[in-house]
């Protein structure tokens, strides 16, 4: 489903990624842990190209990007990935304009172009399934930090992509509001959807993921089956980094 | 006070048909100017650094050159090198250049104000830069950019009195006349700035209610 090959990212002189290889099948759910600053979001952010790689390449079905061409020589190839690749942000951005399921709608009717009456009824569907039946005409800032989460996710799903990508989704909320969207999340890896999430909630990875790989200094130090990782890592910089979440 | 009144009856026709001029020259400038001015804000956005730069210094020139002397350029100079305007048009390009310079810093700065995370989200659903913006940014944009638009655009219903020195029989070049062959001064320059003042409240009125519009979204729940 997802491939990527010999990823790396330079910016200002300095390595964030440092030859990144990684591939994700259908059906999987991954989680990506690690330090700040170990370049996981950021790995994340270059796989539907927010950021800009600076060589690789990443596959994703049978679209396939050469990062290291310019993209401004290849953004209907990108934009076209895009649209198969979902994003969750970690401060949601929902547009504040628009209404909770004019969020949702937006790419539908945009992008994709499809029947207005479609795409509501599409859009009700999908507010309904995390949650937030009756929240349809609720603007963004009348809604809690994990309904606007939420309402990012319906947002994702509505495109109808083959993965989606979480980048730290509930690092900015408050810890009362964490549960709602983690379970909106676990809802998902349980109807096979492909996933990959950068979190730092370890019982959430270990539960949840099929897979854990640990990011450190811009490469992958270690990853393997979720819940083995977490009970027994090899690496002796993943055993520091889990052993301050154990301790905590 | 009664033949006062009188004399001001009798030139109100006069008096409306200057303040005609004056609604024709602050509309068309303001519609073109934000044409004009809107094309420079994505100018200067450009990650293309000469057609930023060009945006540079037209909005330089124009911000930094009195609009009285961009007037005087445009009626008096022109002609000289083989274009003659008739005066109202040549006031209309000289008003609607100026206002595109004002128009295009207010917008520019509105657009940037927009935080990442909006074209971020709208590229993450696959939209274009032009959707992008259509969609996402402008909308949010005017919201920003409405007030200091609104005070531009009673600026230069103001300062389409200039427009007199070249000719244009706009408000208060009727004032003038009128006076000249009346000599009731004091009666006519009051009726005259009367007009603006009434033009200028009907301004930020309407300035008001279009704030409220784009706003509605943080007031209803």
């Amino acid at each position: 489903m997802i491939v990527v090959e010999k990823l790396t990212k330079q910016f200002k002189g300095q390595v964030v990624l440092n030859g990144i290889d990684l591939e994700v099948k259908e059906g999987e759910v991954v989680a990506i842990i690690g330090p700040s600053g170990s370049g996981k979001t950021t790995f994340l952010r270059c796989l539907n190209f927010l950021e800009e790689p600076s060589s690789g390449r990443i596959k994703v079905g049978d679209i396939e990007i050469d990062g290291s061409r310019p993209l401004s020589q290849q953004q209907s190839l990108v934009r076209q990935l895009r649209q198969h690749v979902g994003f969750v942000f970690q401060n949601f951005n929902l547009f504040p304009h628009r209404t909770a399921l004019e969020n949702v709608t937006e790419g539908p009717l945009v992008v994709k172009k499809i029947p207005r009456e479609e795409a509501l009824a599409l859009g009700r569907k999908l507010l309904a399934k995390v949650g937030l039946a009756g929240k349809e005409d609720a603007y963004p800032r009348r809604l809690s930090g994990g309904q606007q989460q939420r309402v990012a996710i319906a947002r994702a799903l509505a495109m109808e992509p083959e993965v989606i990508l979480f980048d730290e989704p509930t690092s900015a909320l408050d810890p009362e509001l964490v549960g709602e969207v983690l379970a909106t999340i676990r809802g998902l890896a349980e109807e096979k959807r492909t996933m990959l999430i950068v979190t730092h909630e370890m019982g959430f990875a270990r539960d949840v993921a099929n897979r854990v790989v640990f990011f450190d200094k811009g490469v992958i130090v270690e990853q393997g089956e979720a819940k083995a990782l977490f009970a027994n890592p090899k690496e002796e910089r993943t055993r520091q980094f889990l052993s301050k979440f154990l301790n905590a | 006070m009664g033949e006062a009144f009188q004399l001001a009856l009798d030139s109100a026709p006069f008096l409306l048909k200057g303040a005609y001029y004056t609604v024709i020259l602050s509309l068309g400038g303001m519609f073109f100017g934000l044409l004009l001015g809107f094309g420079l804000a994505l100018m200067r956005l450009s990650r293309f650094k000469l057609v930023s730069w060009i945006a540079r210094i037209y909005v330089s020139f124009f911000r930094g050159t009195p609009l009285l002397v961009q007037l005087f350029v445009i009626y008096y100079g022109l002609p000289q090198l083989g274009v003659e305007l008739d005066p109202l048009p040549a006031a209309l390009i000289g008003f609607s250049l100026n206002m595109a310079a004002y128009a295009c810093e207010i917008l520019r700065a509105a657009i940037s104000s927009i935080e990442r995370g909006q074209w971020e989200a709208a590229a993450s659903i696959g939209m274009t830069r032009a959707q992008t913006l259509r969609r996402a940014i402008l909308p949010q944009a005017a919201r920003t950019a409405l007030p200091p638009l609104g005070n531009s655009f009673i600026s230069l219903v103001k300062d389409t009195a200039l427009a007199a020195t070249i000719q244009v029989p706009e408000l208060f070049r009727q004032a003038q006349l009128i006076t000249a062959r009346t000599f009731e001064i004091f009666t006519m320059y009051l009726a005259a700035a009367l007009i603006y003042w009434v033009l200028a409240t009907v301004l930020s009125h309407l300035q008001n209610k279009l704030e409220e519009r784009v706003n509605r979204h943080d007031q209803e729940s």
